[in-house]
Order: C-alpha cells, then sequence, then structure tokens
C-alpha cells in the first residue's frame, strides 16, 4: 500500500493503517466502574475450556481511534445508498428501509431460536405466511426457506432431486446446463455427484431443443435452466424443454436468480418447473454479499414435497405452529434452525409492503429500465443477441476491441464517472460481454446519467484508448494487476519472518 | 500457426502423436481468448481416459476451463513446469507448455481428430458467429 498521508484534512481518501499498526500498549476505550458485587470466577462458573486467557497481538486503541476506522473504512465503500449498482443477474435493487425498521421489531430481533414452539408463534406464523407467499409467486406447492444463500438452495434442490429418482429405483448420473447458465449450476451438480454436460444455445441466445433432445436419455437427471437466461432472455421454448425432459423421467430444476424479470407475470409452477430456488437478497431486496447474509428458499412441486429438508413448519388442530422433524424421505437438514430468520422477516415486509400490485409494477419497471439502457446504448455498444430483452440487457466490447479496449476497460472507466461497473466478460457466450441489470430502483434521470457516461466512455474508445485503458484515474488506488495477484499471490499481511529474524 | 502434423479437437486441445505415446495442449486459438493464464490443473500420472474426458483445467482472470483429452489413453507424464509458470501456455502453446503425454489407447481414434485446415476453418466459423 501507498505511503500514509498525514495530513488529516485528507483522511476520507487516503489510505487507512490496519487498526493493528494504530495499537499501542496501553490505550484502550471507556473503562468500567469498579466491581461492587461478588466476583464470579468464569473458569470455575463456565469451565475452563470457556475461558480464553488473552488474545494475542489484540490491539489496543482508543475508543474515538475504533470510530474513526471503521467510519473512514466504511467510506471506501460503493453500495446501492451510494449510488447505482448495474451489476448483471445479481439485481442490485434499493434495500427498502422498512424492511430494517421491521427486522430491527424487538419482538423480532431479541427472539432467540432456541425457544419453545409454544412460545415462538409469532415468528413461526412469519415463517408460515412468507412460505405462503412465495408459494403463490412461484405457483408451486410447497417451500423451505433454511437455504442460506442461491447455490445453497441449487444444492438443496439437485439433492432432491437426487432423492426422489432414488427413491423411485431410479438414479441417474448426469445434469444437464446450458452454456448460458451462471457458474454455480454446473459447480452445485457436480458437489451433489453429478457428471455435467452442456447444452449449446442457439443464435437467438436460447437454449437449442435440437441438442437438448439429443441429451435427455435415461442416464439424465434433469436439466438446471435459467429463465430469463444470463442474456436476459425468456426461454419461449419453455413448455416444450419441460416436456422434453419429463418424458425422459427428468426434472426441470428453474435457477430463480433472474425472478425479478417474472413476479406477478409469469409463475414457473405454470410452465413446468419442478424445483426453484429464490434468491431473497435479488428479487425481494434484502441486503446483498457483504451486507448481510442471503437467503435463498426452495420451492418444489406437490411429489417433491417429501424430500424437502427437516424439519418442516406443520399446522396443528387449532392454528398453533410447531416444527416437525419426523419425515423419513426428507434430504436432511441444510441449516441451523428456520434458516437465516432476520433476511426472511425483510422479505416478507417487502413483499407485505408492495402487494400484488406493487410486486407487478416493479416487475414491469425493471424490465422497462432495462430496456429503456438497451434502446439508448445500443448504437454505442454491439448488442449481439436481438431477442427482446427482459430485466437485464447484455452487449459486448466488439467496436471497442478494434481500439484495444476491452470489456474491462469499460468498467474500470466507468468507476472515474461514479458508477460501480456492470458485470463483466459473463455470460461466457459473448465475447467481451458488458451486462448491465439496472433494476426498477433507478429513476429516469439515474439511468441517463448512466447512459451519459457510457456514451462518454464509448466516444473516448475511439479518440483517447489509452485514457480508458488506464482507468481508473480518480480512485485511492490504481488498476489491480489481477495476472500478477493470481500468479504471485501476496497472502500475508507482513512478509512471513526469516528463521534470522526472528532469532 | 496451427502446426500440421498436430491433430485438434472442438475444445481447442491439441495432440501430436509420436508412436503409441500422444502428447496434449491447448491451442494458441485457445490461449488468446482466454488471456493471461494463471493457473494449471492437470491429472495423476496414471490416470486413465476416456476420449473427450476432462482431465483437469485452465484458469485465466476471466474463466476456468476443462481440458479434454483428444484420445483415450493412460497419462503417462505430466508437464510439471507449469506449476510454477502458467504463464508459459500463453508463450508457448504448442512447444514447451504441453500439458500431458498419454499412452494412446487406440490410434484409430486420431483420424476423427481435426486437421489443421479442418481445425483453422473450424475457429473461423466460430469467429464468425460472434
Amino acid at each position: 500500500m501507498s505511503e500514509k498521508i498525514r495530513k488529516a484534512g485528507r483522511h476520507v481518501t487516503q489510505s487507512e493503517a490496519l487498526i493493528f499498526e494504530t495499537s499501542a500498549a496501553g490505550k484502550h476505550a471507556y473503562s468500567l466502574p469498579p466491581l461492587d458485587v461478588p466476583g464470579v470466577e468464569a473458569a470455575k462458573t463456565l469451565g475452563t475450556e470457556q475461558v480464553r486467557r488473552e488474545i494475542e497481538g489484540f490491539p489496543e486503541v482508543s475508543e474515538i481511534e475504533i470510530i474513526r476506522h471503521f467510519t473512514r473504512l466504511s467510506t471506501w465503500n460503493y453500495g446501492v445508498d451510494t449510488g447505482m449498482y448495474p451489476l448483471g443477474s445479481c439485481t442490485m435493487k434499493y434495500n427498502a428501509r422498512v424492511n430494517e425498521v421491521v427486522a430491527r421489531l424487538e419482538g423480532l430481533a431479541t427472539e432467540h431460536p432456541c425457544q419453545p414452539d409454544e412460545l415462538s408463534q409469532g415468528c413461526l406464523k412469519i415463517l408460515r405466511l412468507l412460505e405462503r407467499c412465495l408459494r403463490e409467486i412461484t405457483g408451486m406447492d410447497a417451500v423451505t426457506l433454511q437455504p442460506a444463500a442461491g447455490a445453497h438452495g441449487e444444492l438443496t434442490g439437485v439433492l432432491i432431486i437426487r432423492a426422489y429418482q432414488e427413491s423411485k429405483g431410479d438414479p441417474r448420473e448426469v445434469i444437464l446446463v446450458p452454456d448460458s447458465a451462471h457458474g454455480t449450476n454446473p459447480a452445485t451438480a457436480a458437489t451433489a455427484g453429478y457428471r455435467v454436460e452442456n447444452i449449446k444455445s442457439n443464435r437467438a441466445g436460447r437454449m437449442d431443443l435440437g441438442s437438448l433432445r439429443e441429451r435427455m436419455t435415461e442416464r439424465v437427471a434433469g436439466l438446471m435452466i435459467t429463465n430469463p437466461n444470463t442474456l436476459g432472455i425468456f426461454e419461449t421454448d419453455i413448455l416444450e424443454i419441460a416436456e422434453v425432459v419429463h418424458h425422459r423421467g427428468g426434472l426441470v430444476y428453474m435457477d430463480g436468480a433472474n425472478m425479478n424479470a417474472l413476479v406477478g407475470v409469469a409463475r414457473p409452477g405454470d410452465f413446468g418447473m419442478d424445483i426453484i430456488h429464490l434468491n431473497l437478497h435479488k428479487t425481494f431486496s434484502t441486503p446483498h454479499g457483504g451486507g448481510g447474509p442471503g437467503a435463498g428458499p426452495v420451492a418444489v412441486k406437490k411429489f417433491l414435497e417429501p424430500f424437502l429438508p427437516v424439519p418442516v413448519l406443520e399446522e396443528r388442530p387449532g392454528g398453533t405452529l410447531r416444527w416437525n422433524a419426523e419425515r423419513p424421505q426428507s434430504i436432511g437438514r441444510v441449516r441451523a434452525f428456520g434458516g437465516n430468520f432476520g433476511v426472511l422477516v425483510r422479505a416478507l415486509a417487502y413483499i407485505l409492503a408492495n402487494g400484488p400490485d406493487g410486486l407487478l409494477a416493479t416487475t414491469r419497471d425493471a424490465v422497462l429500465n432495462a430496456n429503456y439502457m438497451r434502446k439508448q446504448l445500443e448504437g454505442a455498444y454491439e448488442l449481439p443477441y436481438q431477442s427482446p430483452s427482459l430485466h437485464e440487457c447484455v452487449f459486448s466490447d466488439k467496436k471497442q476491441a478494434r481500439h484495444g479496449v476491452t470489456t474491462m476497460d469499460i468498467a474500470k472507466r466507468l468507476i472515474d464517472y461514479g458508477f460501480h461497473p456492470y458485470t463483466v466478460a459473463f455470460p461466457l457466450i459473448v465475447q467481451g460481454a458488458l451486462m448491465i441489470e439496472p433494476t426498477e430502483s433507478e429513476s429516469q434521470e439515474e439511468l441517463e446519467l448512466f447512459i451519459e457516461a457510457m456514451r462518454a466512455i464509448a466516444a473516448e474508445a475511439e479518440t483517447e484508448p489509452e485514457l480508458v485503458k488506464t482507468a481508473p484515474h480518480t480512485t485511492r488506488v490504481k488498476r489491480l494487476d489481477e495476472v500478477t495477484a493470481n500468479r504471485k499471490p501476496i497472502l500475508r499481511w507482513k512478509p512471513a519472518p526469516t528463521p534470522e529474524a526472528a532469532d | 500457426m496451427h502446426p500440421k502434423e498436430y491433430r485438434y479437437t472442438k475444445e481447442h486441445e491439441w495432440i501430436k502423436a509420436d508412436g503409441a505415446t500422444g502428447t496434449v495442449g491447448i491451442t494458441h486459438y485457445a490461449q488468446e481468448k482466454l488471456g493471461d493464464i494463471v493457473f494449471v490443473e492437470l491429472p495423476a500420472v496414471g490416470r486413465k481416459l476416456e476420449a473427450m474426458e476432462s482431465f483437469g483445467s485452465v484458469e485465466s482472470v476471466k474463466a476456468v476451463s476443462d481440458l479434454y483429452s483428444p484420445v483415450a489413453g493412460e497419462v503417462t507424464e505430466v508437464n510439471s513446469s507449469l506449476k510454477d509458470n502458467p504463464a508459459l501456455v500463453n508463450q508457448d502453446p504448442h512447444g514447451g507448455a504441453w500439458l500431458v503425454k498419454v499412452k494412446i489407447a487406440n490410434p484409430k481414434e486420431l483420424d476423427q481428430l481435426l486437421t489443421a485446415d479442418a481445425y483453422q476453418k473450424f475457429i473461423e466459423s466460430e469467429a464468425a458467429e460472434q
């Protein structure tokens, strides 16, 4: 890291020392008053194995130093609260404040997951209601809220496929995945013990039905499909795709990462999907990525319900709810307690605050914003697929590549214009992809600001390509040398002490 | 650009047959598309491979790509120098950056692979699609 600048006036934009480097013996935060009750010896009460005598190298700093350190670091963040975050396929929408208010209600925030069911009826009702909403939105029959992320939901879903087919005495070896799939799909199938085979996309950017027919044999457990796919294009052959898979005894798993294009308009359960996961941290506005844990509920058709993770919520006569773990065909537990409860509460708050009409309007606005973006940028950037876009649009850097400028360069330059970059070089079926998902959260004014920036960069690529290729120019640190970082990673804060130095 | 005496796959591997031994690598075109290679994952010596079975992967800053064996056979040697110097795949894909050597199970399989000319046509049509 560069030399620390010692002028106080520029703190917020400058390199920050690690908190360990600020440490000096004896500095501390507030002091507790003298003990006025009999002391308790922790080791005696809790057992010696529970007691840590000291923490080696723990930083000693004053309270204001802690506050400043983390406050300064927080100003280096770029989040959806600071500006547009058009990262394609990630649905970086506004995390509504009402969600936070609800999640912080005392009865919810302080509830302990080990409380008996009778004393947790309110929380269980919340989970039950969320299950019902998600069933309705997806057109499925049963839901588990346990999985803690999208890929976790995928694994849960694929394990359900395995358990179902094995219960029928029909274990299978292969999962089909289109070449436009999210990278997690093949990884999930492999983790669940399946071999992965690819299905090619056709020129319209959709799954090639002929190729699917050829590959769909009795060895194939199922298909993992994303709809709309990662090009933002709806798989218009979805009914036929489902039929081809079902006809040969396979199941169709839908990756619901792109549900922001469908909520309130089309239901996967109605177009032949057997299993779907939802990313509550995408479609349902809960914090995303570093902002907190995720949630990847899985919804299934009736015939797969016995295989859902345990415990499941059950209603007893009289309306009380309880967890039931007596499910012999279940794939087992995939997450502690009922899943990431705080996230689930936020998602329900979002659903109820919007209501059916609000959710439909949200979907339409998301699609409208993506299409506005597409229309406004298609002159400046190459549009590799002409099929209609839903919630995101994918360009390529073909025009800019003539001047030696790649999608990565354009993304870095976008940082100078104050935006978080779009998704770079994905999906892989588009050479030099720029994948843009504005979401419904952005106003027309904000979209236009982004469009202007993108047009300006396209012009720079022609007149001043070096400016783009060496971007960003306004950040604290320059562009990372990704190749060297990968080939010669420095994984320690300080170099390991050599034996001589240690002496 | 792509040596005449090699045979090629549509997944962009090449194989050079020398009696029963085949040397396998990825093509110049493939390394160019992948960009800077940062890691190469190779199989254990002795592993038996089916034709077009994945035997490892190459990782660039952009993506991880599977490596496929052009023919069936047993791995007799792997290029250990790529562990410390994956950049060699970018510098010398058709020579020093060979990946594995295999004992070819059925030499007739070589005839089903693409010739240099056919491979050249294949990558041109692939480029045209984009």
